[in-house]
């Protein structure tokens, strides 16, 4: 079955946007939750007003981006079944399972206790209100703990294998699909870098307010917090961002081959490109300024195993290739006839690379006829796009290590209230505002690139993941999302500047500006 | 019949049991949605309607989401075929469901009478739309949608999305809607006073009719439509793969089941009883009772549909043979055991925190009470 190279690439850019549209608001979410939880319990616990009135203010921006937050989110969860049937069907057995416990064990917890966090001040006791707010907490990193673990299948497809009876994978164990290496690394990473976020925010805005000499007292205490908060985050992001990076180099050397510019396999120990510039054509750098010797130690932590090159890499996945295609001619002859015994062994012996079979199918429709140049355009495939991953990559970690300087400086200056005094500070502090949200959208160009052109990596191509729809309907979606979020961003940024301008206010939404009258006129009373 | 087969069985029921909770928790706040214009007449009124469910809303579209998560989980083949299949329809459901989030939250940020009434407006659309479309996509099912599988399973779609929205299907969508008022209206009146209180508990009586009127439409229609039934063996622990049967569309099909178990016909008999009682109910000011009433009717029309269809699930109109049934649109033994033990745990644990969150605002609400509260939409 051949598939219109446009309706790929246009259920691709759709997942894409929206994908990184979504991850605008959600590692916000996942850190300011913390931050509130952080700020009321010291307020219980010292029963300074203060503490309260500053939950409140940052609430208020919290529900604001949690909004949007969630109705994204409903787009990626209908995204899998309308643009990308096939690959539901293939791994929904897998993937569906921590998608759906997700809503069972996290979103519910969130999304009601959201409710509470935000109607419930006069209703509770400090104590259970207090609680309350925890388990908003807890929800939204729980959430990302599911759909990082169903996001860790993608990248290294453990605790499951493909059956021929049913086409599709299957799931054989659950505690390896959960206890994947790379989810829970990712796991971790990803949340962090979700309070990374919060924290600059909760800075930034904080900065603004004493530049301005505004809401002062509110806003040295929550520069002071989201500093200490942030600084262990930053340090946290960059750590496990490099436990990341090692068990990609073991787990998806393709990925690694991009974000590193590599494409001759070197002596251990290799060196690292600081800056390069790639071409993935003539399957080599430009210009490169190199560092000797880090890279081995850096991604490998040891100083002898050698890190493929892509042309090697290339060289293995033609191999590949070859090996699968006895596996997809077996799989269609069982499919004719569940109980030819040939078959099932000539497609038992070749499975492990059923994946790459499935590569070729797109140059080659019919793979028992596939030419070596098929085969060869296949094989050039199987690795991801190099100058983006490349370049997203030094950009996320340049991000990281930028905001670890900043926090520190904060932390530093805050600790002895000299904060105040330097005003460099808070202007570098407000204008990094958007560097954490940037860092995040690299983060995931990244991962999800790096893993091109898999959509579960080895396993499922992403050419063969996508629905049989036409490309005017995919047309149609794509240009129905852009103007809905275009239009959604701008009601939201004018919003959230509208409050941020306006401070901890007292007192309730404001009453309509005509009142009743303008009503009755349109309801005709 | 093996574990499989059983755990198939118990995992259609359970699906009636997340699409009743869409409908009764969902449909409830769209159902105020849609209402919202009728229900409050000037600024005041309609922001104590939209705070009544203020604190709750968020939490019931849980039930929609976890709708989404659960079927891709334990039934990926319709997840897969139905979401893309229907996609036009699925896209409509969509975008008028993301406007709702911001029209809840950001509707009363603003004090501009314009900007408020074009998120009445929205709220509006985002409350009538997507209950229209879960009734019509119930009645396509039991319609069957034109799709068919090559030999690798991917699934193609043959019709047009105008023919989605079939006379027989929208008037589904009419019945979802009008449960859905119903139930946002018995919840209007157990929160609001005066004036609100008095537009809801007419607003009960109207939708619970036009329900009853549009039932019975619908189901005399179904009584004619040929529905389909399956000709070739089976096995209900089979692999579940759809491509193995024969399957035969006949008129009258979708009765097989009332005429060789007559008990059945408990469940339409319920909508009738339960909107009726809801009624009377309303009417008598027990506004608490009719709300559950209201949930009542959503489990009879939802198992009258699902007990006419058993085992068919997404019928194929092109190619009847590949329609989709319990016994083959299933996630593997293990996925399904393992959702059901997770399930199991955190079901109960849900219903006791939302019992908790709607006793901790209960009450009534007025223009009043809300006034000052900073965080009140």
């Amino acid at each position: 079955m051949t598939v219109d190279p446009a309706v790929v690439e246009l259920s691709r850019i759709q997942f894409a946007a929206t994908a990184l549209y979504h991850f605008i608001f959600v590692p916000l979410t996942l850190g300011l939750a913390f931050l509130l939880a952080t700020m009321e319990t010291i307020y219980v616990v010292t029963g300074r007003e203060i503490y309260k009135e500053m939950t409140q203010f940052w609430g208020k921006l919290f529900a604001i981006n949690f909004a949007l937050g969630v109705a994204t989110g409903l787009t990626m969860e209908f995204q899998f079944g309308t643009n990308w049937s096939t690959y539901s069907h293939f791994v929904g057995d897998i993937f569906g399972a921590p998608l759906a416990i997700e809503g069972l064990m996290a979103f519910f917890l969130e999304s009601t206790f959201v409710g509470l966090m935000l109607f419930g001040w006069n209703r509770m006791s400090r104590g259970k209100h207090l609680f309350v707010t925890y388990m908003v907490a807890l929800g939204s990193n729980l959430s990302a703990l599911w759909i990082l673990i169903a996001n860790g299948f993608m990248q290294s497809p453990e605790g499951a294998s493909f059956d021929p009876f049913t086409m599709r994978m299957q799931l054989s164990s659950f505690t390896n699909l959960i206890f994947n290496a790379d989810a829970q690394a990712k796991f971790v990473h990803t949340s962090i870098a979700g309070y990374v976020t919060a924290s600059i925010f909760v800075l930034g805005v904080s900065a603004i307010y004493m530049l301005r000499n505004r809401h002062v007292e509110l806003a040295r205490r929550s520069f002071r917090i989201a500093a200490l908060f942030g600084v262990f985050a930053t340090i946290g992001v960059i750590t496990l961002g490099d436990g990341l990076g090692y068990i990609d180099g073991l787990n998806q050397p393709q990925k690694l081959v991009a974000m590193e510019g590599l494409w001759k396999t070197e002596k251990a120990p290799a060196g690292m490109n600081l800056i390069a510039w790639p071409d993935q054509q003539a399957q080599k750098n430009d210009w490169a300024v190199k560092i000797p010797y880090v890279l081995t130690p850096l991604v490998t932590h040891t100083f002898t195993k050698s890190i493929p090159g892509a042309i090697d890499l290339e060289r293995q996945a033609r191999h590949r290739i070859e090996n699968g295609i006895p596996a997809l001619i077996a799989l269609k002859r069982l499919s004719n006839d569940p109980s030819d015994q040939a078959a099932l062994t000539q497609f038992q012996a070749h499975q492990s690379d059923l994946g790459y079979a499935l590569l070729l199918e797109r140059y080659a429709p019919d793979v028992s006829k596939a030419t070596p140049a098929q085969v060869e355009k296949a094989a050039k495939a199987s690795i991801p796009p190099v100058f983006p991953v490349f370049w997203s990559f030094r950009l996320m970690v340049l991000a990281g290590f930028s905001m670890l300087a900043l926090m520190i400086l904060a932390v530093i200056h805050s600790l002895k209230r000299t904060e105040m005094r330097h005003r460099w500070l808070l202007r570098t502090a407000a204008w990094f505002i958007p560097v954490p949200f940037l860092a995040c959208e690299f983060g995931w160009l990244v991962a999800e690139m790096g893993r091109q052109p898999w959509t579960v990596f080895g396993m499922l191509p992403t050419w063969f993941s996508v629905s049989t729809h036409t490309v005017p309907y995919m047309a149609f979606s794509l240009a129905g999302f852009v103007t809905l979020y275009s239009i959604f961003i701008v009601i939201e940024m004018y919003l959230m500047v509208k409050f941020i301008r306006q401070g901890p206010s007292e007192g309730g939404p404001p009453p309509a500006e005509r009142s009743d009258s303008g009503y009755a006129f349109v309801v005709g009373e | 019949m093996e574990l499989y087969g059983v755990m198939k069985i118990v995992w259609w029921l359970l699906l009636g049991v997340l699409l009743c909770g869409i409908g009764v928790m969902v449909g409830m706040d769209m159902g105020i949605g849609a209402s919202l214009t009728y229900l409050g007449r000037n600024d005041g009124e309609r922001r104590s309607v939209l705070n009544m469910i203020g604190p709750h809303w968020d939490g019931n579209q849980v039930w929609f989401i976890l709708g989404g998560g659960a079927v891709f989980a334990a039934w990926p083949t319709i997840y897969a075929t139905a979401f893309s299949g229907l996609y036009i329809v699925m896209l409509v459901l969509l975008w008028s469901m993301i406007v709702r989030p911001l029209g809840f939250e950001y509707r009363s940020k603003l004090p501009s009478p314009r900007w408020r009434k074009a998120w009445d407006a929205m709220l509006f659309v985002s409350g009538a739309v997507p209950m229209i479309v879960f009734g019509a996509a119930v009645g396509n099912m039991l319609k069957g949608v034109p799709f068919h599988f090559d030999w690798q399973m991917q699934s193609f779609y043959t019709g047009s999305f105008i023919w989605l929205f079939n006379p027989f299907s929208v008037l589904c969508g009419v019945m979802a809607l009008a449960l859905a008022l119903f139930q946002g209206a018995t919840m209007v009146m157990n929160r609001g006073e005066g004036a609100v209180y008095d537009r809801a508990r007419r607003l009960v009586t109207v939708s619970g009719i036009a329900a009853l009127v549009v039932f019975t439409g619908a189901g005399i229609w179904v009584s004619r439509l040929a529905g389909y039934v399956i000709t070739s063996p089976v096995d209900p622990s089979q692999p579940a793969n759809p491509l193995g049967k024969t399957v035969a569309h006949t008129a009258g099909a979708w009765l097989s089941n009332y005429q060789a178990h007559p008990v059945l016909w408990v469940l339409p008999a319920l909508v009738y009883v339960a909107v009726i009682v809801g009624i009377v109910l309303a009417n008598r000011r027990r506004s608490h009772a009719a709300w559950w009433f209201g949930a009542l009717a959503w489990i009879g029309t939802l198992g009258t549909a699902g007990a006419a269809m058993f085992p068919f699930m997404m019928p194929s109109s092109s190619n009847p043979s590949q329609s989709l049934t319990v016994w083959d649109a299933s996630s593997s033994e293990t996925t399904l055991l393992w959702m059901l033990l997770f399930t199991a745990v955190f079901i109960p644990l849900i219903a006791i925190y939302t019992s908790w969150a709607f006793w901790v605002m209960r009450g009534k609400v007025n223009p009043e009470s809300i006034e000052g509260d900073e965080h009140a939409y």
